[in-house]
């Protein structure tokens, strides 16, 4: 069996996850993160007083999507040592997004992962990048 | 434009706050794992955190009857802004080992920078902040840097 560092072409797309925040969703990873802000739970205080046109996908739990991406596709076959994203548009509960990659360059056993949330819009509301190492 | 960040916020470039102790449950990498709908067993069974599992870890812990109007509470790391609204910017993470059960955790913060932004619907305010986490040992776990905006 060959390892994925063999394999891996600039160029290769990882596969891509849709993700749907419920209310659910969203009041657990908040919980879990002991982030009590309101425009991720109060509908009425979002809109009237912070004036989002909905409940706010958190920013950060689209990062951990972006990782996921990340992992899934490296597997066993090495270890992420560097990721970073910024959230440059808003999502709103009731969006459905998609999480996905691209590799973007190779260097020996290094390779850069260029990784996304897109809209149902088709606009990237959440780029990023990954480096991992593959095992030698 | 005119200037939002005075003297006195500029003068918060460089403070820091006193390393936060965290303990690492397993209990809790489940929680998190299940929040975020990890697919990977070895987040799903707790065994290893995945890599976001920190965020918001040293936050301060306050009385409800101390949170603000949007529910947050006041960052004692995080000087009066003229700009109120809280939004997420963005992070930058290096990791030197795996977070597992039992781990305790130190994690330091330093704001690194203040700096204003035009935004497409007005200013911005970036507050970002440097985190360091290490081991009961010492050990570099994690590096981060984190953008706050306030808009």
């Amino acid at each position: 069996m060959t390892t994925k560092r063999l394999d891996v072409q600039v160029g290769e797309s990882l596969p891509e996850r849709i993700h749907r925040a419920s209310n659910v969703s969203l009041f657990l990873y908040n919980a879990a993160v002991w982030n009590s802000h309101r425009i991720h739970y109060d509908e009425t205080y979002t809109t009237e007083v912070e004036k989002h046109p909905g409940v706010v996908i958190d920013g950060p739990l689209q990062g951990d999507w972006l990782t996921q991406t990340v992992l899934e596709w490296l597997g066993d076959d090495g270890r992420m040592v560097e990721f970073q994203y910024s959230n440059r548009l808003a999502a709103y509960l009731g969006e459905v997004l998609t999480a996905g990659g691209i590799v973007s360059s190779i260097e020996g056993n290094v390779a850069t992962i260029d990784v996304f949330i897109r809209n149902e819009a088709g606009q990237v509301i959440t780029p990023g990048s990954a480096v991992v190492h593959f095992s030698s | 434009m005119p200037d939002l960040i005075t003297d006195e916020i500029r003068n918060w470039i460089g403070r820091s706050t006193e390393p936060v102790q965290v303990e690492i449950s397993r209990r809790d990498i489940i929680k998190y794992a299940l929040a975020t709908e990890q697919r990977l067993e070895k987040y799903l069974r707790g065994d290893e955190a995945p890599p976001m599992f920190l965020f918001g870890a040293d936050r301060p812990l306050t009385q409800i009857a101390d949170l603000g109007p949007d529910g947050l509470m006041r960052d004692p790391l995080l000087p009066e802004l003229p700009l109120k609204r809280v939004m997420a910017g963005g992070i930058k993470q290096r990791y030197f080992r795996a977070v597992v059960p039992g781990d305790v955790l130190s994690i330091s913060r330093r704001i690194s920078n203040i700096y204003e932004k035009q935004g497409s619907s007005g200013p911005l305010i970036f507050v970002d902040y440097e985190l360091n986490v290490r081991a009961a040992d010492g050990e570099l776990v994690m590096q981060e840097t984190q953008s706050r905006i306030n808009r």
